[in-house]
C-alpha cells in the first residue's frame, strides 16, 4: 500500500540548523555544518498574555510551524494539523516533578496547564485561528515517522492537505541522564494532495524493512541519532538536493519507513 | 465514512473490571468514587480508584515496563477475554496488519513522581532503576500492548489530554481506511498519579465531593483511572444484532484557550455536527448522549449549549463521570465501551451524584436510568488545549 502527498513548505530550527533554507545548505554539503546551540525566539503569533507562558517546546514547535506555513503559502487557519514529539516540555515537567517531591506540593495551575503533550497543538490553534482538526502523538524515538504516517493517511483519506510539526526539546538534570536528548531539535511539514505552486517535492511513502540511511558527516549523523525529531533528515536531505530518490527512515524496531522523493521542476 | 466494527472489547474502572461488573454498576446507579486516600495525596476531593492494581505482575520479559499505568492496561487487558481476541485478530490478520493507537494523557509519570523523592543527596541523580522510556514516556503503554501482545503495526500514543481516547478511533480508522492495517487496537489507559490530583487541584477545577455533572451546585471534577480496550475492523458481510458500530468521528479545535472550553461551545458542536455528517445522520437520530459531562461550572456550561444548538432540549443525555469520576486521557475509551454496553443492553445510564439539574443547562440530562432499545449513541470528550471529538456508536440490529 502506497501513499502519496506533495510537500509545500518546510520549516527546519535545531542546533546549527537556523531555518530550511539554512539546513539545506548544510545538508548537501555546500556549507559546511558547524555546531552551535539551537535558539529559540518568541512566539510572536501569540497574544502576549500566552506568549509569557510558553516555553521552550512550545517556541520550537511554532517557529517550526510558521516557517513551514509562510514557506507554503498557505493559510494556517484553513489547515489540519499532526503534533508529533517524543516527550513534552521538560522543563515544566521538572519543575512539576519537583514542587511534587517538597512537602508542599504547591504546583503552578500555569505548569500543569502547559503540561499537556498537546500544548504546542493548542498554542497553535490559539495562534493562528485554526478550528480544524489536530492529531497529537507520541512515539518515543519513532514519533517522526509516527507523525508522517498520521499525515500521509490524513492527506490520502481525506484528501485535504495537513500540516505536520515533530519537534523535540532537551530535558534538564535529573531527567536528562535517562533521556539525553542534547538541544532542541524541530522541523514542520506542508502536505497536500494536489501539486501547488509552491509544492517542492512529491513523496510516496510504504511500510518497509530494508536498510535505514544515515547521513554521511558525522555531526549531522550523530544529531539524527540523538534526537528522534532528527530522524527526518535523510528525508530533508533528499528534498534539498532537488533530486528524486528513494530513501528510508528509522521507525519502531525492525519497521522501516521508505519514501520515494520526486522533486517537482 | 465507512463504518468500523468494534470487534471486542473490554473496561475496566472503579466501576468494575469488565464488562459484566460495569453493566452491574451502570444498572445499580452505583458509583465507584471515595475520599482520596491515594498515595500520600492531602487533598480533601474524592478519586475512582481501580481495586487491585497494585497487585498485577507483568510477564517477566516486559518487567521494565512495570508502573501503575502498564499494570492498569495489564489488568484490563485480562478481562472479557480481551487477550484471546487480539489472538484471534492476529491468526485472522497478521501481526504487521494490526495497528496500535493509545490514548493517555500521563502515562507513568506517577514514576517520576516517586523517583523525585528518591534523588542522590549528592548528585541529585535519579534512582538507577528508574525507566523513563518504558514508564513516564507517553508512547510506554503503547509500547507495552504492542510488545505484550505481539503486534508489529505501526504504533502510537495519542496524547491530547482528555480527549486522547476519543481520537485514537480516528487515527485508526484513517489507517485502515487508507490500506495500511487491516484491523486495530485502540484504547485509553490513565492513572492516578500526583500531577494530575494537585494539578487539577490547583487550578481549582477538583470538587471536595463526589463530582455531580450538570448539578446547579456542581464545583469540580473527581479524579478517576481507567483502561479500555477495542479492536477495530472493516465489518463482515453479515453482522449479528448485538455487533456495535463506530459510524461517526467528528473533531475539532477551539482555538480560544488552553485550560478553559469556548463559552458558547462552538468547538464541541463543530465536533458533533462532522460526526453526524461522518455518520451521515439526522440530529433526530441519535437516541443518547453520553456527555463529556466533567462536573466543572464551565464545561458543563459549554457543552449544554453545543449538544442544545445541534440536538435542541429533548435528546436524552447525560455523564457517567459522576461514576466513573474522570478517568482523562482513558474517558473517551471507556466511555465509548459504556455506549456500546448501554446498546446493548438498552441501558442510557442516568447521570449518577447529580440531585438538582442546573435549571440554566437546556440540556435533557437524565438522572434515573432508562431502559429502551437503542441505536445510536453519540460519545463526547473535549481536553485542554481546546481539543474536540464525538464519536457515533451504531447497533448493527
Amino acid at each position: 500500500m502506497t501513499l502519496s502527498a506533495f510537500v509545500g513548505g518546510i520549516g527546519v530550527l535545531g542546533p546549527g540548523l537556523a531555518n530550511w533554507e539554512a539546513a539545506a545548505e548544510v545538508l548537501i554539503g555546500r556549507v559546511a555544518y558547524s555546531p552551535a546551540r539551537t535558539v529559540l525566539h518568541v512566539p510572536t503569533l501569540l497574544p502576549s498574555a500566552e506568549r509569557r507562558r510558553t516555553g521552550r517546546v512550545v517556541k520550537l514547535a511554532l517557529a517550526v510551524a510558521l516557517e513551514a506555513t509562510s514557506r507554503a503559502g498557505a493559510n494556517s487557519a484553513q489547515l489540519a494539523s499532526v503534533f508529533s514529539s517524543s516527550g513534552g516540555d521538560g522543563d515544566n515537567c521538572h519543575e512539576l516533578c519537583q514542587a511534587l517531591a517538597l512537602e508542599g506540593r504547591e504546583i503552578s495551575p500555569t505548569k500543569f496547564a502547559n503540561s499537556v503533550h498537546n500544548a504546542a497543538a493548542g498554542y497553535w490553534s490559539i495562534a493562528t485561528g485554526s478550528k480544524l482538526e489536530s492529531s497529537v502523538l507520541c512515539a518515543f524515538d519513532a514519533s517522526f515517522c509516527a507523525g508522517l504516517l498520521e499525515a500521509m493517511t490524513y492527506v490520502n483519506v481525506e484528501g485535504e492537505s495537513v500540516l505536520l510539526v515533530t519537534y523535540d526539546t532537551e530535558y534538564p538534570e535529573p531527567i536528562h541522564a535517562k533521556r539525553p536528548i542534547p538541544d532542541a531539535f524541530g522541523t514542520a511539514l506542508v502536505l497536500t494532495p494536489c501539486r501547488t505552486p509552491t509544492s517542492l517535492a512529491r513523496i510516496e511513502l510504504t511500510l518497509d524493512e530494508a536498510a535505514h540511511d544515515t547521513l554521511a558527516d558525522p555531526q549531522l549523523e550523530a544529531m539524527r541519532q540523538a534526537i528522534p525529531a532528527a530522524r527526518c533528515l535523510p528525508l530533508l536531505r533528499q528534498m534539498a538536493l532537488g533530486a528524486p530518490g528513494r530513501i528510508v527512515l528509522e521507525y519502531l524496531d525492525v519497521s522501516r519507513v521508505a519514501l520515494q522523493v520526486e522533486p517537482c521542476i | 465514512m465507512k463504518p468500523l466494527l468494534l470487534e471486542s472489547f473490554t473496561a475496566s474502572s472503579c466501576i468494575g473490571l469488565g464488562l459484566g461488573p460495569t453493566l452491574a454498576s451502570l444498572l445499580a446507579q452505583r458509583s465507584g468514587l471515595k475520599r482520596c486516600d491515594f498515595e500520600t495525596v492531602k487533598i480533601d476531593t474524592h478519586i475512582g480508584e481501580v481495586a487491585g492494581v497494585d497487585d498485577v505482575r507483568l510477564p517477566g520479559e516486559l518487567a521494565r515496563f512495570d508502573c501503575r499505568n502498564n499494570r492498569l492496561a495489564e489488568l484490563a487487558l485480562r478481562q472479557d477475554g480481551f487477550l484471546d481476541a487480539a489472538r484471534s485478530a492476529v491468526a485472522r490478520w497478521g501481526r504487521k496488519r494490526i495497528g496500535v493507537f493509545i490514548g493517555t494523557s500521563t502515562a507513568g509519570i506517577l514514576q517520576t513522581e516517586l523517583a523525585y523523592r528518591e534523588r542522590d543527596l549528592v548528585t541529585g541523580a535519579l534512582p538507577a532503576a528508574f525507566e523513563y522510556g518504558a514508564t513516564h514516556n507517553s508512547f510506554s503503554v503503547a509500547d507495552y500492548l504492542r510488545q505484550r501482545l505481539q503486534l508489529e503495526g505501526p504504533a502510537v500514543a495519542v496524547s491530547c489530554a482528555c480527549a486522547s481516547s476519543a481520537k485514537v478511533f480516528s487515527s485508526a480508522r484513517r489507517m485502515i481506511e487508507a490500506g495500511l492495517i487491516d484491523a486495530a487496537l485502540v484504547g485509553g489507559v490513565d492513572s492516578l498519579c500526583l500531577t494530575t490530583l494537585y494539578g487539577f487541584h490547583s487550578l481549582q477545577l477538583s470538587s471536595t465531593a463526589p463530582c455531580r455533572p450538570f448539578d446547579l451546585t456542581r464545583d469540580g471534577i473527581s479524579i478517576g483511572e481507567a483502561a479500555a480496550f477495542a479492536l477495530l475492523e472493516r465489518p463482515p458481510p453479515s453482522l449479528d444484532a448485538d455487533d456495535i458500530l463506530l459510524t461517526g468521528i467528528g473533531e475539532s479545535s477551539d482555538a480560544y484557550h488552553m485550560s478553559a472550553p469556548h463559552p458558547e461551545g462552538h468547538g464541541a458542536r463543530r465536533a458533533m455536527q462532522a460526526a453526524l455528517v461522518a455518520a451521515d445522520l439526522d440530529p433526530g437520530s441519535i437516541d443518547y448522549i453520553n456527555l463529556h459531562g466533567t462536573g466543572t461550572p464551565s464545561n458543563d456550561r459549554s457543552e449544554s449549549h453545543a449538544v442544545t444548538s445541534v440536538f435542541g432540549p429533548t435528546t436524552p443525555s447525560s455523564s457517567t463521570k459522576g461514576a466513573t469520576g474522570h478517568t482523562l486521557g482513558a474517558a473517551g475509551a471507556l466511555e465509548a465501551v459504556i455506549s456500546a454496553i448501554g446498546l446493548q443492553s438498552g441501558l442510557m445510564p442516568g447521570g449518577v451524584h447529580t440531585t438538582q439539574i442546573d435549571p440554566t443547562l437546556t440540556t435533557f440530562y437524565i438522572r434515573e436510568n432508562r431502559r429502551s432499545p437503542m441505536t445510536r449513541v453519540l460519545s463526547n470528550s473535549f481536553g485542554f488545549g481546546g481539543t474536540n471529538c464525538s464519536l457515533i456508536f451504531t447497533r448493527a440490529q
